[in-house]
């Protein structure tokens, strides 16, 4: 069971609607052009860039091949430093864990850092059916939690919304969570902060119970670590009794020293920063200082199917950066929302059709959702080859084939009724018709690519026949990147 | 059958096909990135410090450790703070010249008392110059995790050019992973409103940092002059 935003229609659909959104489309233009700017200046500061992505790389790839010694090694390491391991195989487990721990809380309430893997797994919702009530306190989570909506960015939630929309969302919604938004609210960014400082603080001071995901964790030590900006996680990890950490198996790393890799690519890859403001770093508990419980959750949901495949576990590399996002023009015009997951952009075009299956005609068509441009490669901290992940996804939605799922072997059929081809020329239709896309995608194409199709497989192929492809200018990605300083507007 | 063995169980059907692999893990990987980013000397390191930490919106400054005292008399009295938390292990004649009513760090504080503080005052571990990061290990003159989050004001005093590392890889290496470990850049920060910056959410809104010791100076007539900041650790 994952959570899938529930009548999602497939992307090219969802596509257009955001399109039509043009408040939307702005923001986050905007939003991305200025996070992968600042970015490429954060990233160019390090000489050795190359050395540390391949580390990093090197680094997860080798602990998924080695994962159950790994996760082992993590478990006796996090139980003597007086931590609790629980596993759950699937959404549904992960969630009945959780509740039941804030049940023997006696507690009704919890905090809760800004975790993907929460998002995942409908935790909210899940606790909430529970009687719990789980507070948002990410400045971005919270104004999307307050408006009833969905995140559309991995690191930048709210990314989709601008100051004037939040000021409304605050204005109506916060007195029904908590402390009012107070009288005269403006839309600048530090008086909306400072009511969002007074709303949660109230929260902060008073739970019994905090959960949250993690960045990192280390087998050797037991340490888990939490990468934040804004001081919430903090008041989430120290100040309750008991705190509560969902986090997917492939986040473990072997040992202390790697965080030496992940600590510099990642909040450079992410913020643009040389650092983020805050990271803590907890090995079980310690007396006196911060909970007096910690309980761990390692979440498979999907993620063994995923490393099933040879092509696909690359996925599992991921650092949820968020850069591949912010430089794809797909991404860029149809919004987060499109994706119909908690994972957009184009690692959410990958991860999402293997955490879920294809079984859903969003799934179906989530590897389309994408020009193949390579730019997400590019930028991505541990090189993984999302383009390549693409290509396999769409030959297996379109060709059938073995395929893990929920631990069991199984042979997928291809697509019934023509739903991948549906989904496919929907996607091509949907990309012809908005030319700038196309022209960025089919730019960046041209970068001699190993791995890359000469034809698209199934209906790619079809497309690829009876369309005329322009030409393909013989540029590559560098070079087009310098001369349009990678962030140069596409008219559209 | 459990979660666990369920999990480790499609865990390893999973890498049924992948082939044996024994290399030791120090060789697995290879470590080719640099340990710091350029070379330069013990001065140069801190005042790359205080640059970066500047640039991230603390507000730095230097004094020989026997000016510490007044330093800190000078800022809090700036800041109209009154009650001072000062965590064990914090030497006491720094706080000497302020006129102030301290607050130890209790197991036993809740947090609304600590949220009445009008301002803290610590040590660090270490810092990290090519980042302008400061980490705060539970160590001596620290104190718990908390007391540098809820109140509004943070002062933390960096004994240089002892503390100081020039980057991330020399600051793992210097700390312990068994102590809950803190790494402050700058102020608490948000970017989540059209990626404007405003600093203090809900961390101290102001953190000014003391570099504290004989600063060696930049033209290399210090004591410490061309020697690494690491050496000798
Ligand atoms: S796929 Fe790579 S670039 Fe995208 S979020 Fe993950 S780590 Fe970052």
């Amino acid at each position: 069971m994952n959570e899938t935003f529930v009548g999602m229609p497939a992307f090219p659909e969802a596509a257009r609607e955001a399109l039509d959104d043009t408040t939307l489309r702005g923001n986050l233009r905007h939003a991305t052009h200025t996070i992968r700017a600042k970015r490429a200046a954060t990233v160019a500061e390090v000489s050795d860039w190359a050395e540390l992505r391949e580390a990093g790389s090197r680094i997860k790839e080798h602990t998924l091949r080695h994962l159950d010694r790994y996760l082992e090694q993590l478990e006796e390491s996090v139980t003597a430093a007086g931590g609790t391991v629980h596993w759950a195989a699937d959404a549904a487990e992960a969630n009945r864990i959780v509740t039941e721990l804030v049940r023997e809380t006696g507690e009704s309430e919890v905090v809760k850092v800004k975790s993907m893997a929460t998002q995942e797994i409908g935790l909210n919702e899940a606790l909430e059916a529970a009687g719990i009530r789980a507070y948002e306190t990410d400045l971005a989570e919270l104004i999307v939690q307050l408006g009833e909506d969905r995140p559309s960015h991995i690191l930048v939630p709210a990314i989709h919304r601008n100051r004037a929309e939040i000021r409304d969302i605050f204005r109506t919604a916060m007195a029904g969570w908590g402390r009012p938004a107070p009288e005269g609210l403006s839309d600048r960014p530090a008086e909306l902060a400072e009511a969002a400082r007074l709303h949660l603080r109230e929260k902060f001071l008073r739970a019994k119970v905090g959960v949250s995901g993690a960045n990192f964790m280390v087998a050797e030590t037991g340490t888990m670590v939490v990468v934040e900006s804004e001081g919430n996680g903090r008041m989430c990890l120290t100040l309750p009794e008991t705190l509560i950490s969902v986090v997917g198996i492939e986040k473990v790393v072997p040992t202390w020293r790697d965080l030496e890799v992940f600590l510099q690519t990642l909040p450079r890859s992410s913020t643009a920063e040389r650092m983020n403001p805050y990271t803590s770093m907890w090995t079980g508990t310690t007396d006196g200082d911060g909970p007096r419980a910690f309980h761990l959750v390692l979440l498979d949901n999907g993620r063994t199917d995923t490393l099933a495949d040879e092509v696909g576990r690359q996925a599992l590399r991921c650092i949820r950066c968020s850069a591949c996002l912010n430089v794809c023009p797909v991404y860029e015009r149809a919004g987060g929302h499109a994706y119909g997951s908690v994972y957009p952009g184009p690692i959410g075009a990958i991860l999402s059709p293997q955490l879920r299956g294809t079984a859903s005609e969003i799934d179906v068509s989530l590897p389309y959702a994408s020009s193949l441009c390579g730019a997400c490669y590019e930028v991505c901290p541990v090189a993984i080859d999302i383009p390549e992940v693409l290509v396999r996804l769409r030959e297996r939605v379109v060709e059938g084939g073995p395929a893990v799922r929920e631990g069991n072997r199984v042979v997928l059929r291809p697509a019934r009724g023509h739903a991948a081809e549906r989904a496919a020329m929907r996607a091509a239709r949907w990309t012809f018709t908005h030319p700038g896309a196309l022209r960025t995608g089919q730019r960046l194409a041209s970068r001699a690519r190993r791995l890359r199709p000469r034809t698209l497989p199934g209906p790619g192929a079809a497309w690829t026949a009876t369309r005329d492809l322009p030409e393909v200018p013989a540029e590559p990605f560098r070079d087009w990147w310098e001369r349009t300083r990678g962030g140069k507007e596409e008219t559209t | 059958m459990s979660d666990r063995e369920r999990v480790l169980g499609r865990v390893r059907r999973a890498l049924a096909d992948v082939p044996e692999d024994d290399t030791p893990y120090e060789r697995a990987v290879p470590r080719d990135y640099a340990r710091e980013h350029g070379t330069r000397t013990v001065a140069e390191t801190v005042e790359l410090l205080a640059e970066n930490l500047a640039d991230y919106r603390a507000v730095v400054h230097r004094c020989a450790e026997a000016e510490l005292p007044a330093l800190l008399a000078r800022l809090l009295v700036a800041r109209g703070a009154r009650k001072v938390l000062a965590p064990d292990g914090l030497p006491s004649a720094w706080l000497a010249d302020a006129d102030l009513v301290a607050v130890p760090d209790l197991a036993a504080s809740t947090p609304y008392e600590l949220d009445a503080v009008d301002s803290v005052v610590t040590g660090c571990a270490v810092a990290v110059a090519e980042t302008g990061t400061l980490v705060l290990d539970g160590g001596p003159g620290q104190g718990r995790r908390r007391i540098t989050l809820v109140p509004d004001h943070h002062i933390c005093v960096v004994r240089v050019p002892e503390q100081v590392v020039a980057s991330v890889p020399q600051a793992l290496e210097r700390l312990s992973p068994t102590r809950p470990l803190t790494w402050i850049s700058g102020p608490s920060a948000t970017s989540d409103i059209e990626l404007d910056r405003v600093e203090g959410v809900h961390g101290p809104r102001t953190l000014e940092v003391v570099l504290a010791g004989v600063i060696p100076s930049v033209g290399g007539t210090g004591q410490a002059d061309g020697t690494p900041a690491s050496v000798g650790e």
